[in-house]
């Protein structure tokens, strides 16, 4: 049955182990590239042969180009013409051998990778530019073209490749079962699929680490346990004896918050509570910043709190006004946190404003469950109208809007866009959701024992976990996870000194809470506010006017010298101090203009010279 | 009679300078009196002379009246007339001359005559200040010429992304251990001074085959003989001590007796002293005669011992009755007599030779000799005269000696009781030098003895030559003379001895000093001289034996000295060488919306192929209570959603939107009561608008609300004011948004992008720019081979001409040197 498809990109560890991210490359770069440029060129393939034709004069003379600029440092000590020779020699590829070189010159790198790595539109710089800027604005470019340039030819070094399930001829994907999948592959991959029976203590929300490695389940009822889960180890088990909420991972996987009946608690990976944080309480949803080290969390009554977990402050306690806050999400892209109303709204928000940076009417009835998208592009909602809408939340534009039966009650994106979305009892995964056509029907789809409760796709894995009333299902979704990792900003092989490593790295990185704005390249910015629009602010901020006026206030005299009128005269004396200069100095301006009317009216009335004898004179 | 006046004046003039009335008025008399006798200036002068003739007859000498002789017939005091000023003196009556004299060149002629012949007058030079401009200006030009040179090499180092010091790198990898040693120079403070340290130590820094302590050490004594040397110093120092000790002890005593015994003692030995002093260091001698003089000077000077103050006054009275204030007045008067007594100065004058024979008599012969000038070659300065008849001389002289002799040893005979400890140690001092001089002359065999020693050495030798050298100047009946001279000196000194028994304190106190330096001299020797004390006791691993050694030693001090002060010399650098729509319309507008329109968008329908079999009824009550409220709101008030949205947007547009500022107060300018409004035209007048406000960002949005309000806490990370180079935000923006850091490029490209503006070397010292690296390699060595040349041909040039001398004729050498090496 599963003979006729191509399986690709299965997360087999081994696989996984020799897998190899840009970054981890980096120490290596040296040996690498060099590596790399030497390295025989595989023979030509005959479907290249047209790319070449249309490439090849493009690419011999970009990589002239940028020959010149990297070597031309370089080159500091050759003399212009053994440069010349030298370049000659590359280009036209002989060796001393004889030999040509078949492919001379660096090699190409095709459009979209190039594309993927672009940062920002180049910038032409106009004709009339003076020098020192010109230089300054050409230097700059070359360096970006250089990081887009090396960041894309080590692209290659991502070797992983995401697969998917591919039916049969008039098979939907859809219908294969889980079971069915687990048994075509590997063992290993074939044991990611398991469900784990808890019907003690009601319906369990979920939460992946980071990594993925770990699993955290938080039953109703009370019960919290975290799961090494690929190899079934159990961490803890406890039962706060309390209703949860909600639960997260912190930073690691040595750290979790627990939203608990009234308050938030923390606790360590053995299942030691560690901080009972009063100052959060009733808190419905949580969600972690990475980055900043937030945890938000949305509370029933109303408030959206951020607590630096750094340094354990509360960073803001925002009153929304919205009522009731039980659907979160957050924008990995730039750290703002969705919230959705009952009343169809999603708000968005950042701790450094007390309003919503942006209120998006979505549904008619209320919102149910958002979900936003890794690169920040896409979010998904549903609401009580049994409808899923797309957005594209950087225009804040609705792109789809699917019409569920029964409406999808959790939302999740995986980190290849893959939709998950969960209606009742049934887990239903969507591929292309975001972006490209419609889709008509699901990917896959998947019956849980009860309700769905939380959904949740595993990084890096091919996973999607499922909490419901009845435990927890962990299912096999195909090309969800992305199969390259960072490794040094997530690795999920990593020892545990490498996770203090890190931590101690990612401390030091951390990005503080005011930067978090709709715009995460605000910071790159020119802040072109007007100065009354900052001394506004600083107003605000200070509480009164630093640059303001000192209203005089007469001294206090004695033996009756502050009476009333006595202290209005002194009031007088320095009323209107500053107006005065400037009536003083127009008033002089018209006294001269008027003298100097005078005296060019007397010259006219002379005519010539006049003498006393002139009265005597006969006119006519 | 004026003229008597005149030259009454004159002397007035030089007594009372400072009484200006006085000078005033008489001058007056002079202008009068010059006035008057114009012709008979002749015979004023002469009569002048004669007056001048008779005062100078007079004790008192008179400043010569100064006279300003004109080369002219008449003299004024108005006016300097040239003596036939109306004549000019013309090229011609110099050059007549010229032309007689054979000697002169005829070229000389030749430009003489040209001269003569030219009509033109010579420009006049230009003003100071203008020649000053313009070699102001010329200098200016040349200087920013040479400055200007560098300012390619200052722009494009500016401009470079990196720059890399020192400029002069070393080829990287490894050198010879020769270069490395060889190039290696002490620059720092710390490796000078641990180099001159090393050069003080004597440490080979080139490796000879023996160091010089080592050489040293050789050369050195022996065992034994370093044994003996070392008794003997533990010897001398011992002594010097007790000497000493005694010294400080005999300071102490109070009695005056022994004192005044002391006193003469040590006054005999001056003496004995001076005499000898005449004999071995004539010039010392004459310093003593000096300081003599200078004290009888100081004597005339004063009235110190004339009897004219209160003390004297008092005893002349008390003399008629008293002796001893009698004999006391005496003895300041005696004093006062000593000391103005004046020493014989030779001169030509008979009879004041004849005056001070009995005089000259107390000073020794050598006083005549011409102070000893070092020119052997020039004869006329030895100051000699020619050696005549030594030998009898030499007789009389040691006939003289030889009493003198006598005199003295009668002298010492009286103190000798007391002085015998003190001779004893001062015989074991003398001793020690002796045998210390001994050792030196032992020394000194092989080396030509230098002639300060060869002084000192003489007297021991050969007294007789010296002696007859000193005699030789004189003349034969003075030697005759010169015996009874001896005499009465013997005689006056026997007289001093008396006279210095009731010496006063003053006196005393000179003779002191005197006779105190005196002593130091003498013991000086004793406690071995600075130099070569210090050397002898020093009791080092080298021991200088011979002179050349010491030269040598003192040699290399001097070269280390120059070497260290040459090396920071060398060291120092070189050259110094761094839209929009109104509200209303947009009210209108949104109006116009649909406010169906704004959530309905076709939905398209997905089929799921499992139907959800779990129902809100198996959810908890609580659940159902909450989405069954939802759904009934949904079916209810699904218009007011929307309605209750587009209500918060307007508001927020209005919130956003500047209020019109009313200033209209009523009643100013018109009618104000119940019922009344200002008019229209005032409150058009009074109403403030303020500029509508940029569109806001949901204009085209319908469904969206966006806070229009500005993020300051951004803000206080942004950049707020825009960076140099840039001129508008865009440029700035577009050169920051490239992250440099690793989280987001290759490693090279970070390396790259975060390269260091200026790369250092650790450790070198990076030197600033000579003008070698300024101009291309080739260019220059192309300049100095021209320069060479050039040098070549001058020198060739001067050798044809002969000019030069010494020096051209060792470039000659050099440059033949250099010939037959590159021939080799």
């Amino acid at each position: 049955m599963l003979s006729g498809r191509r399986r690709k990109g299965y997360p087999a560890e081994v696989e996984k182990k020799t897998c190899t991210t840009k970054m981890a490359e980096s120490s290596e770069v040296a040996v690498e590239r060099k590596h790399v440029e030497n390295k025989k060129k595989a023979p030509k393939r005959y479907w290249e042969e047209t790319q070449n034709a249309t490439k090849k004069v493009e690419a011999e003379k970009s990589s002239d180009e940028s020959k010149q600029e990297n070597t031309d440092k370089e080159k500091g000590k050759l003399t212009h013409d053994e440069w010349r020779k030298k370049k000659k020699e590359r280009t036209h590829g002989k060796f001393i051998s004889g030999k040509t070189d078949p492919f001379p010159g660096d090699a190409p790198i095709p459009e979209e990778r190039m594309k993927k790595f672009q940062r920002g539109n180049k910038l032409e710089v106009p004709a009339g530019t003076r020098l020192k800027l010109r230089e300054t604005l050409t230097r700059s470019e070359a360096g970006s073209d250089l990081a887009q340039n090396q960041s894309a030819r080590y692209d290659l070094l991502l070797t992983e490749d995401a697969g998917f399930l591919e039916g049969e001829e008039d098979e939907d994907t859809c219908t294969i079962s889980q079971e069915d999948i687990a048994e075509a592959v590997d063992i290993t991959s074939g044991s990611k699929y398991f469900n784990l029976h808890l019907t003690q203590f009601g319906p369990y929300r979920l939460d992946y680490s980071r990594t993925g490695r770990h699993l955290l389940l938080g039953g109703r009822r009370g019960h919290v346990t975290c799961i090494e889960w690929q190899t079934k180890n159990l961490m803890c088990e406890i039962n706060v004896m309390e209703t949860v909420q909600d639960i997260k991972w912190l930073h690691s996987e040595a750290m979790f918050a627990v939203a608990q009946k009234k308050w938030l608690h923390i606790y360590d990976s053995s299942g030691v509570e560690l901080h009972c944080i009063k100052k959060f309480n009733d808190v419905l949803r949580m969600q972690f910043l990475p980055y900043h080290f937030l945890l938000a969390t949305a509370s029933a009554t109303g408030f959206l709190q951020y607590l630096d977990v750094s340094v354990g402050k509360e960073v803001a306690a925002i009153p929304t006004r919205c009522g009731r806050l039980d659907v979160m999400a957050q924008n990995p892209y730039n750290a703002v946190i969705h919230l959705g109303h009952p009343n169809g709204t999603v708000t968005l928000w950042s701790p450094n404003q007390k309003e919503p940076l942006v209120k998006m009417l979505c549904h008619r009835g209320g919102v149910r469950s958002l979900t936003v998208d890794k690169t920040g592009t896409y979010m998904v909602t549903s609401g009580l109208d049994r409808k899923l809408k797309v957005y594209d939340i950087r225009a804040f534009k609705p792109l789809h809007s699917f019409f569920l039966p029964a409406g999808a009650s959790c939302l999740s994106l995986s980190q290849r866009g893959l939709l998950s979305a969960a209606t009742g009892d049934i887990v239903q995964v969507y591929r292309d959701a975001c972006g490209g056509a419609p889709v008509t029907k699901p990917y896959m789809a998947h019956r849980v024992r009860g309700t769905v409760w939380g959904v949740g796709f595993c990084p890096f894995e091919d996973v999607l976990g499922v909490g419901h009333a009845e435990g927890f299902t962990s299912m096999i979704v195909p090309g969800s996870g992305e199969p390259n990792f960072d490794a040094l900003d997530m690795n999920p092989y990593r020892s545990t000194k490498q996770r203090q490593e890190w931590e101690v790295k990612a401390l030091l990185e951390k990005v503080q809470p005011e930067l978090i704005s709709l715009d995460p390249g605000m910071l790159g910015k020119v802040d072109n506010a007007t100065f009354e629009q900052k001394h506004k602010e600083r107003v605000e901020a200070v509480g009164y006017d630093p640059l303001a006026h000192k209203k005089f206030k007469p001294r206090m005299r004695k033996r009756g010298r502050s009476s009333a009128g006595s202290v209005e005269k002194r009031k007088n004396k320095v009323a209107h101090e500053d107006q005065r200069d400037v009536i003083r100095k127009t008033v002089g301006e018209r006294m001269e203009k008027e003298k100097k009317r005078k005296e060019s009216a007397k010259v006219q009335l002379k005519g010539g010279e006049l003498s006393v004898l002139d009265r005597f004179k006969k006119v006519g | 009679m004026s003229s008597k006046s005149s030259v009454e004046a004159a002397p007035a003039v030089m007594a009372a300078e400072d009484n200006d009335e006085e000078l005033s008025s008489l001058e007056d008399e002079n202008v009068i009196s010059a006035s008057e006798d114009e012709e008979g200036s002749e015979d004023e002068r002469k009569h002048t002379k004669l007056l001048e003739a008779i005062s100078s007859l007079g004790g008192r000498r008179r400043m010569k009246q100064t006279e300003r002789s004109e080369a002219s017939l008449q003299v004024s005091e108005f006016s300097v007339a040239a003596d036939g000023a109306g004549e000019k003196v013309e090229l011609s009556d110099l050059l007549g001359t010229m032309e007689k004299t054979p000697g002169a060149p005829n070229k000389t002629k030749k430009q003489l005559k040209n001269l003569q012949n030219r009509k033109d007058t010579l420009e006049l030079p230009l003003s100071k200040q203008e020649t000053e401009k313009i070699q102001r200006g010329v200098a200016y030009k040349k200087s920013s010429r040479e400055v200007s040179r560098w300012e390619s090499v200052i722009t494009q180092n500016q401009k470079a992304e990196q720059l890399v010091f020192p400029l002069r790198q070393d080829p990287t990898g490894h050198k010879r251990m020769e270069q490395v040693v060889a190039g290696w120079k002490a620059r720092t403070p710390l490796e000078q001074e641990i180099f001159s340290l090393l050069h003080s130590n004597s440490q080979p820094i080139h490796d000879p085959v023996l160091t010089p302590v080592e050489e040293a050490s050789i050369k050195a004594m022996s065992l034994e003989e370093a044994k003996i040397r070392r008794a003997e110093l533990q010897k001398a120092r011992a002594l010097q001590s007790y000497y000493e000790a005694k010294a400080r002890r005999e300071s102490k005593i109070k009695s005056k007796l022994y004192h005044r015994v002391q006193k003469k003692a040590k006054r005999r030995d001056f003496l004995k002293q001076f005499e000898e002093m005449v004999k071995t260091d004539p010039d010392a001698a004459l310093e003593e005669l000096k300081r003599m003089e200078l004290s009888r000077m100081q004597e005339r000077m004063t009235l110190k011992h004339q009897n004219s103050g209160k003390w004297a006054k008092a005893k002349a009275i008390m003399a008629k009755y008293d002796h001893s204030a009698r004999k006391a007045m005496q003895e300041q008067l005696e004093i006062n007599k000593d000391l103005t007594q004046k020493l014989a100065v030779p001169s030509e004058d008979e009879d004041e030779e004849k005056n001070g024979d009995e005089e000259a008599g107390a000073l020794p012969d050598f006083v005549n000799d011409p102070e000893p000038i070092l020119d052997p070659v020039n004869p006329w300065m030895r100051g000699k005269l020619s050696k005549e008849e030594p030998e009898p001389e030499v007789e009389a002289s040691t006939e003289a000696r030889d009493e003198d002799l006598e005199v003295q040893q009668q002298q010492e005979e009286e103190e000798e009781e007391e002085e015998e400890e003190e001779n004893e140690e001062e015989k074991l001092l003398r001793e020690f030098e002796r045998k210390r001089k001994l050792r030196e002359d032992e020394d000194d065999d092989l080396v030509p003895v230098p002639q300060e020693e060869e002084n000192q050495t003489l007297p021991v030798a050969g007294a007789e030559q010296a002696s007859s050298i000193e005699v030789s100047a004189e003349d034969g009946s003075k030697i005759t003379d010169n015996n009874d001279e001896d005499k009465d000196e013997d005689d006056k000194d026997e007289e001093e001895e008396e006279e210095e028994e009731e010496e006063a304190e003053e006196v005393v106190s000179e003779f002191n000093s005197l006779f105190n330096r005196l002593m130091k001299s003498n013991t000086t020797p004793a406690v071995p001289d600075q130099n070569e004390g210090e050397e002898l006791l020093d009791e080092g691993l080298v021991r200088v034996q011979t002179m050349e050694d010491l030269e040598a030693l003192r040699k290399d001090r001097t070269n280390e000295a120059n070497q260290e002060a040459s090396v920071p010399a060398t060291d120092t650098p070189t050259a110094p060488e761094s839209a929009s729509e109104p509200p209303n319309k947009k009210k209108r507008r949104r109006k116009e919306i649909d406010l169906k329109k704004v959530l309905t968008k076709q939905a398209t329908v997905v089929k799921v192929p499992l139907a959800p079999t779990v129902l809100e009824e198996e959810e908890e009550e609580a659940e159902v209570h909450t989405e069954q409220a939802a759904i009934i709101k949904e079916a209810f008030a699904g218009d007011d959603v929307i309605s209750d949205f587009l209500k918060d947007k307007r508001k927020q547009e209005e919130a956003g939107r500047p209020k019109v500022v009313d200033l209209t107060l009523p009643g100013w300018g018109e009618w104000g009561g119940l019922g009344l409004k200002p008019s229209k035209n005032k409150r058009r007048k009074f109403r403030k608008k303020v500029a509508p406000p940029p569109p806001r960002q949901d204009k085209k949005l319908p469904a969206v609300i966006i806070s229009e309000k500005r993020d300051a806490s951004v803000a206080a990370h942004q950049v707020s004011q825009l960076p140099f180079p840039f001129q508008n935000p865009t440029q700035f923006e577009s050169c920051v948004r490239t992250p440099i850091g690793q989280t987001w490029n290759t490693q090279t490209t970070v390396r790259k992008l975060t390269a260091p503006r200026v790369v250092t070397k650790m450790g070198a010292i990076i030197e600033p720019m000579s003008r070698e690296d300024l101009v291309p390699k080739q260019k220059s060595n192309e300049a100095k081979r021209g320069a060479a040349i050039l040098l070549e041909e001058k020198r060739e040039r001067g050798k044809k001409k002969g000019s030069g001398g010494k020096r051209a004729l060792q470039q000659k050498k050099k440059k033949m040197q250099k010939q037959k090496k590159t021939k080799e």
